[in-house]
């Protein structure tokens, strides 16, 4: 037995998530006191791969292949339970990112593995069990799941499981298994990627903005905000269907659930399905000027007043604690 | 153009969830189950590709007979006809693993699912189902068109997007943009009662997965309020008690 991690690159560049899965996995490995491979599939280089190393992975396979270069689900797939296979793998790890669920469930079916996905703590194996503790009902509970199959694979939420160095280093092996026409068929065309933003599920702070601010002629405050903290935007749902904002940005129950050290809401009340997606945030600020928003129920820190006035002013307090930083 | 659109029912947004028994039972009591959102977005769209004759849509369920109401809804809104599958849904797996089957039996051009149920937010029977069936599968995409036996999806990653051509069949989970959800009408909710609900029994699987237990979120402390006009203390605030910025 032992386990293996899937680590997904954007552009050649590993994403803070995967370090968190690597982390994760290594723990995991411990536990079990047993070994880490990594697999990296695509155009990474060698700088890149070693960083790996530096949070407990003792091997790691890189795939190459030039027909893998762009994501395809089934060909992934395919190529991480080959991995699996080699390294006698029976815990697979995965971020919970987009294309970790896609390819989460199809492991799941290939190596006939139990799938904990969204996973937030450690396994607890007590017992000769393995349960995994996994967020439910879109924020508002946690479902405590034992996988009872020989082989596991369980995906990571995204800033849940911090990042720990252990200054270790691996060796990189050149993987190449063999690949079937079939698992081709979809065609990847075109990655848009917007490069001047911090990506939303990924991000450690999150700017977002309610019906409140009035009409999307008034984000550019948002935006200042965001950017002077490094932080991602969200938004409310009415304010991405009324088109303020695009889908991507909508959190809640039937958005995006992020879970960021901080997250700062302007001009939004609060709704149950808005706080499913962020109450698992570490520290909650709200900005509203209704005292009695039911957001403030919920938040850290408050301050009750008109964003209007409060933002511009939240602005100018953060360029003057940066200067004097 | 045959299309399948697999629908969860799922305990409306507003539910304030609890848990009995030790923890280990979802409290249903005063519980309104809905047909989950993204699921909508699923149909709406598979409605549209079918509009005026051109195909089906059957929508399959995997539930006991308390999930009809929502499968009704679905024949409301514009479904063909519909399937139950008559089981408790115990876990992803079990639940793709009987739609694998019926849809082994039946083929389809289009096989849809939302991009997660908002009860247990697995986003994992999509890709199951592509997997049993040898299918891809995409699990969140944002756009969907057809043309001549080919599709072109948009999926959603992290700050961006990527466009993909898929030829048919496959399995997507759709997300918002694909398409907007339809409200049923009264010729809808007229002909919705006597449209076909067929119901079929379960084929015997192994499960790899189960929920032991629930947890609610441990509950904050009281919210500390600074003064407007003072936005600077929270800076100070957030830098050395939160330790955030
Ligand atoms: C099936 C379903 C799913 C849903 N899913 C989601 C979801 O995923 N995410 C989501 O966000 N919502 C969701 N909703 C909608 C949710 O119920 C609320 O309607 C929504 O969150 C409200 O958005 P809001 O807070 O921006 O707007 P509002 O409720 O209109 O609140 C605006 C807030 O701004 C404050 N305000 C106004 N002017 C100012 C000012 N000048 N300065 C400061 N504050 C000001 C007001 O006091 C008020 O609290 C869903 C609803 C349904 C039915
Ligand atoms: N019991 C069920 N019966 C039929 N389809 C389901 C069921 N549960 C989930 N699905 C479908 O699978 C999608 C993803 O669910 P999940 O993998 O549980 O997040 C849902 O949006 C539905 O389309």
């Amino acid at each position: 037995m032992s386990v293996l991690v899937y680590t997904e690159n954007a552009d050649g560049k590993f994403k803070k998530s995967t370090f968190e899965a690597v982390s994760y996995a290594r723990a995991i490995a411990d536990q079990n006191k047993t070994s880490l491979t990594a697999i990296s599939i695509g155009d990474v280089g060698k700088d890149e791969l070693a960083n790996l190393g530096k949070y407990g992975a003792e091997t790691i396979l890189n795939v190459a292949n030039e027909k893998l270069k762009n994501f395809v689900n089934q060909a992934y797939a395919s190529v991480i339970a080959e991995a699996a296979k080699k390294q006698g793998a029976d815990i697979v790890v995965l971020s919970n990112s987009f294309s970790g669920r896609g390819l989460a469930p199809r492991l799941g079916v290939k190596l006939e593995a139990g799938v904990a996905d969204g996973a937030v703590s450690l396994p607890d194996q007590a017992g000769g069990k393995f349960i995994v503790k996994k967020t439910a009902f879109s924020g508002k509970a946690f479902a405590v799941v034992e996988l009872t199959s020989a082989n596991k694979v369980i995906s990571l939420t995204p800033n849940s499981y911090k990042v720990v160095e252990t200054g270790s280093t691996a060796k990189v092996e050149d993987f190449s298994p063999e690949t079937k026409a079939s698992d081709f068929t979809a065609v990847m065309k075109e990655i848009v990627r917007s490069t001047d933003k911090v990506s939303l599920p990924d991000a450690d702070i999150v700017v977002s903005g309610g019906r409140g601010l009035k009409g999307p002629e008034n984000w550019g405050m948002v935006q200042e905000l965001a950017n002077l903290l490094g932080a991602a935007l969200a938004c409310s749902k009415p304010v991405s269907d009324a088109g303020w904002r695009p889908h991507s940005e909508h959190v809640g129950q039937t958005g995006i659930a992020v879970s960021p050290n901080l997250y700062i809401a302007i001009g939004i009340s609060g709704a149950i399905q808005h706080l499913a997606g962020v109450s698992s945030s570490k520290v909650i600020v709200v900005i509203n000027k209704d005292a009695d928003a039911p957001f403030f129920k919920v938040a850290d820190y408050g301050i009750v007043g008109d964003a209007f006035e409060v933002v511009p002013k939240l602005i100018a307090a953060i360029k003057e604690y940066k200067a004097s930083a | 153009m045959k299309i399948l659109v697999c629908i969860s029912n799922v305990p409306d947004t507003t539910t304030k969830i609890t848990f009995t028994d030790n923890n280990t039972q979802f409290n249903t009591n005063g519980v309104q189950f809905i047909l989950n959102p993204y699921d909508e977005i699923a149909l709406a769209r598979a409605i549209e590709l079918t509009d005026g004759g051109n195909g089906s849509v059957t929508v399959i369920n995997v539930g006991e007979v308390n999930t009809e109401p929502t499968i009704r809804k679905a024949l409301a809104i514009g479904a063909t006809d519909a399937v139950r599958i008559n089981a408790k849904p115990h876990d992803a797996w079990f639940v793709a693993f009987q739609v694998s089957q019926y849809i082994k039996a039946n083929k389809f051009d289009l096989i849809l699912t939302g991009r997660e149920s908002i009860d247990y937010n697995g986003s994992k029977v999509a890709g199951m189902l592509g997997e049993l069936l040898d299918l891809p599968s995409v699990s969140i995409i944002k756009k969907l068109e057809i043309a001549g036996g080919n599709a072109t999806v948009e999926r959603e990653i992290e700050g961006g997007k990527e466009v993909l051509t898929i030829p048919l069949p496959f399995v997507a989970g759709c997300a918002e943009g694909v398409a907007e959800p339809k409200i049923p009408n009264m010729r809808g909710i007229m002909s919705a009662r006597t449209k076909s609900l067929s119901v079929i029994e379960p084929v015997e699987v192994k499960t790899f997965s189960d929920v032991i237990s629930y947890e609610t979120p441990a509950p904050r402390g009281q919210v500390k309020l600074v003064s407007a006009d003072d936005p600077a203390k929270l800076v100070e605030l957030l830098h050395t008690e939160a330790r955030v910025i």
